[in-house]
């Protein structure tokens, strides 16, 4: 009987973050800020059609960075967990937080004991009455979670984007500024994204039930060009 | 409550019912011996019009003789632009209503866009059949299915029977326990390209023909301001019709009827 290999855990475990982090670095980053009638999330995605940001519940959304399938398996995992719990006791009885932490839980299992840990990062957003009541989980490929104030970026770039974006933010935010700012922050000094190349979606605090809404190219172009 | 994951044969896909029954199993069979009364709702109505679709029910639940509600609702919101109507057994209707709500929205933030309205119909249609075992213990579900077709650019009226089989209606329908009574009067009112007003009238009128001819129908409770629910679908989406509008439509018909003498 041959033996396997003796590797560390130590090592199991940073190769795992390794190659985690690999492949969540190879996508584009994405923001996330409240302001003050919402919260706006903003992605850097040519697709018009596979989408990053998505709506979970009446007042929560989902983004993910990284491998595409993955996220949208977690997306569908939380739109289920959502309504199976809304339907089996109340609408009001869904929240960010347990569905936070179900994903931690699901992702550190994942991480812990599967071959190949997901390479994904996503965020769990839920709009409240006002912006101090607003919250954002961010929730890594290992299933470390989050509670970010007022903004938070994931992807691969996330450190510096994320400098960039605190350096635009002001208490006062409306829509088209909390646009700009998480463009800019995205673009950085060098490039201009374009309309065509960005996916945004806002949870409005004002929208009666369902406060998800996605902010198409139509409404995109003249809301970016307000800059000047 | 943790997320649930399925193995990729398990997998639910975009239905609703199929994920609840993937996580709590079949639920038990009702058997409903005769012994205990049942609520049942009564008549509902839905008519097409210029703008849409008004769909309309009447306001008391039953119990055998005696009256188990004054003021239930019967007309709901299926999702942005369409509607439900229950007649039946209500428990059992307005679980069926809360579960085709849940259904419509799960698959469209799953799939990333709606079903287009023919689908909801059929899918509708689906819960109905399932629920055939329980409609032969006496606690049936007759809804009506109604909505502004978005591809269309129609208002379409669906009605059901005990199977589960569906049937597009063309201008209108009634159901319940009064709907023959409604039906009669809608279908002697009716005429293309009604607008809002008339439309609103006509199904308020065929709610009080039926309560006039049938026990189990509510008429309008002026005492306690409980009028009949009415709602619209038009390509603005779904839209209840105040409690005011529809007491000043439910005046208007009384005075009518006063000056032109009702038959005895």
């Amino acid at each position: 009987m041959s033996m396997p290999f003796y590797v560390a855990p130590e090592q199991v475990m940073k190769d795992r973050a390794d190659y985690a982090r690999k492949g969540i670095a190879r996508g584009r980053s994405l923001a996330a800020l409240s302001y003050d009638e919402g919260i706006l999330i903003c992605a850097e995605n040519p697709s018009r059609t596979l989408h990053k940001v998505a709506e979970i519940y009446d007042r929560i959304a989902f983004a993910g960075v990284g491998k595409f399938s993955e996220f949208d398996s977690l997306r569908t995992s939380g739109i289920r967990l959502a309504d199976v719990k809304g339907y089996t006791y109340s609408r009001e009885d869904v929240d960010a937080r347990s569905l936070a932490n179900a994903y931690a839980q699901l992702l550190n299992n994942v991480f812990t004991h599967e071959m190949k840990p997901m390479e994904v990062e996503i965020l769990v957003a839920e709009v409240g009455a006002d912006k101090d009541s607003d919250q954002l989980f961010r929730i890594s490929y290992e299933g470390t979670i989050v509670d970010e104030e007022g903004s938070t970026v994931l992807g691969g770039d996330a450190d510096t984007v994320n400098e960039r974006l605190k350096a635009n933010l002001t208490d006062t935010l409306d829509m088209a500024a909390a646009l700009r700012a998480a463009v800019s922050a995205l673009a950085g000094p060098e490039r201009v994204l374009e309309a065509a190349n960005l996916e945004v979606a806002v949870l409005s605090r004002t929208r009666a039930r369902r406060a998800f809404r996605r902010v198409l190219p139509d409404e995109l172009t003249p809301l970016l060009s307000a800059t000047a | 409550m943790t997320l649930p994951i399925f193995a990729s044969g398990q997998d639910p896909g975009s239905s609703f019912s199929e994920l609840l029954r993937r996580m709590n199993g079949d639920q038990p069979l009702l058997r409903n011996t005769g012994a205990v009364e049942i609520t049942h709702g009564t008549t509902i109505v839905a008519l097409r019009y210029s703008e849409g679709v008004v769909m309309a029910g009447d306001r008391r639940a039953t119990e055998g003789y005696s009256i188990a509600s004054r003021a239930i609702d019967k007309v709901f919101p299926a999702d942005g632009h369409s509607g439900v109507a229950i007649a039946g057994a209500a428990g059992p209707a307005v679980e069926m209503v809360r579960l085709f709500q849940t259904e419509l929205e799960h698959y469209e933030k799953v799939e990333g866009m709606a079903l287009s309205l023919e689908g909801k119909a059929n899918q509708l249609g689906g819960m109905i059949r399932r629920n055939l075992p329980m409609a032969m213990e006496g606690l049936a579900v007759v809804p009506i299915y109604a909505g502004y077709d978005l591809r269309r650019r129609i208002g379409r009226i669906f009605k059901y029977d005990l199977t589960g089989g569906r049937y597009e209606e063309g201008d209108f329908h009634a159901t319940g326990s009064g709907g023959r009574d409604a039906r009669t009067t809608i279908k002697l009112g009716y005429r293309d390209g009604l607008n809002r007003a008339e439309a609103i009238q006509l199904a308020v009128e065929g709610l009080y023909q039926a309560a006039d001819e049938d026990s189990a129908t509510g008429g309008p409770d002026v005492v306690r301001g409980i009028y009949p629910t009415v709602a619209t679908i038009t390509v603005a989406g779904f839209d209840r019709v105040s409690d005011e509008e529809v007491a000043q439509r439910f005046g208007e018909l009384l005075q009518r009827k006063t000056a032109e003498g009702h038959p005895r």
